[in-house]
């Protein structure tokens, strides 16, 4: 059976529409979207954290949509091995609520960077990665507070654990300060949990599913999720 | 009641862009003098109850949770007792 996607709306998601066009209507995958103030999460198997500026980004980004009530139901279901997808100000929300380590900084220009950018996939051990068919994809970022930042330790732990799943890099995969949008430590463009069953990245792959636009490489990341769902 | 005050400061070994920034602009000025600028936040608010340990317990808790993140800041709080009106 395909896995159904729910999408957490919080006030000033932007990126929810955007993602259940993605996996709806691009991919075909069962979506519903997930108000903020519910706690039920509807039996989605996969929960999507959108992109945006939930709660105008007050405070800092993604500290206050981390107590809204549905996050309690999220939580939980991460606990339980549950699959998570966090996109942007969805990662953000994810490092807030502890659920990934580390936190986001403003990025190092000081300014909101839109543009495509390449990741490299330096992990394909993972259910979010496993069957892409590419070293690197192109995806476009959308951020002011994309620098990651987590302590030496902390930093060293995503080394030896694996977590580290995408860098920026070239376009054909070369990993250094020059190919660094916003001054993220170790280029650090995605990571997971230990566990691997959440995932939080910066560039959105949603933005990159409709054939039309020219680049579908965002698909790769939810069809290979599926698949290993399946398998399971 | 109590009026509460809360200051987070981003901790010393961390980037503060913000502060670099403005530290920019104020050589700009001509600030010379000038170093280590770093930008926080100022936060106040009043809690309503007169049993300190209540008090103390919720601005804390407050400041811990929501208001600084303790990965990259650190919160410093005073409060002063005021009328209820």
């Amino acid at each position: 059976m395909k896995p159904k996607f729910g999408i957490v709306v919080f006030p000033g998601s932007n990126c929810d529409h955007d993602s259940f066009y993605a996996l709806n209507k691009n991919l075909g995958y069962e979506t519903v979207f997930l108000w903020h103030k519910d706690s039920g999460l509807q039996n989605s198997d996969v929960i999507i954290l959108p992109g945006g500026f939930s709660y105008g980004d007050y405070l800092r980004t993604g500290s206050i949509a981390r107590f809204s009530p549905i996050m309690n139901s999220v939580i939980d279901f991460a606990k339980k091995g549950g699959i998570i997808i966090g996109i942007c100000n969805g990662f953000q929300i994810l490092l807030e609520a502890g659920l990934l380590p580390g936190v986001m900084l403003k990025n190092n220009s000081l300014k909101f960077i839109c543009k495509n950018v390449y990741i490299k996939v330096v992990n394909k051990n993972t259910v979010f990665t496993s069957d892409i068919p590419k070293d690197v994809l192109e995806l476009p970022i959308a951020h002011a507070e994309g620098n990651y930042f987590a302590d030496e330790d902390t930093i060293k732990q995503l080394e030896d654990n694996d977590q580290i799943v995408f860098q920026y890099s070239s376009s054909d995969g070369k990993i250094s300060g020059k190919w660094n949008p916003n001054g993220s430590k170790l280029n650090i463009a995605g990571i997971v949990n230990k566990k691997g069953n959440i995932l939080g990245m910066m560039p959105h792959p949603e933005r990159n599913c409709d054939p039309l636009l020219g680049n579908t490489d965002g698909t790769f990341i939810f069809n290979s999720l599926v698949s290993n769902l399946i398998t399971i | 009641m109590y009026k509460a005050t809360v200051i987070v400061k981003r901790r010393k070994d961390i980037l503060d862009p913000q502060g670099k920034a403005a530290e920019q602009g104020a050589k700009l000025l001509g600030f010379n003098n000038v170093s280590d600028t770093k930008i926080g936040k100022y936060i106040e608010f009043f809690v309503h109850s007169n049993d300190l340990t209540v008090v103390e317990k919720e601005i804390k808790e407050y400041a811990g949770k929501l208001l600084s993140n303790p990965i990259i800041e650190d919160f410093e709080f005073k409060y002063e007792k005021v009328d209820e009106t």
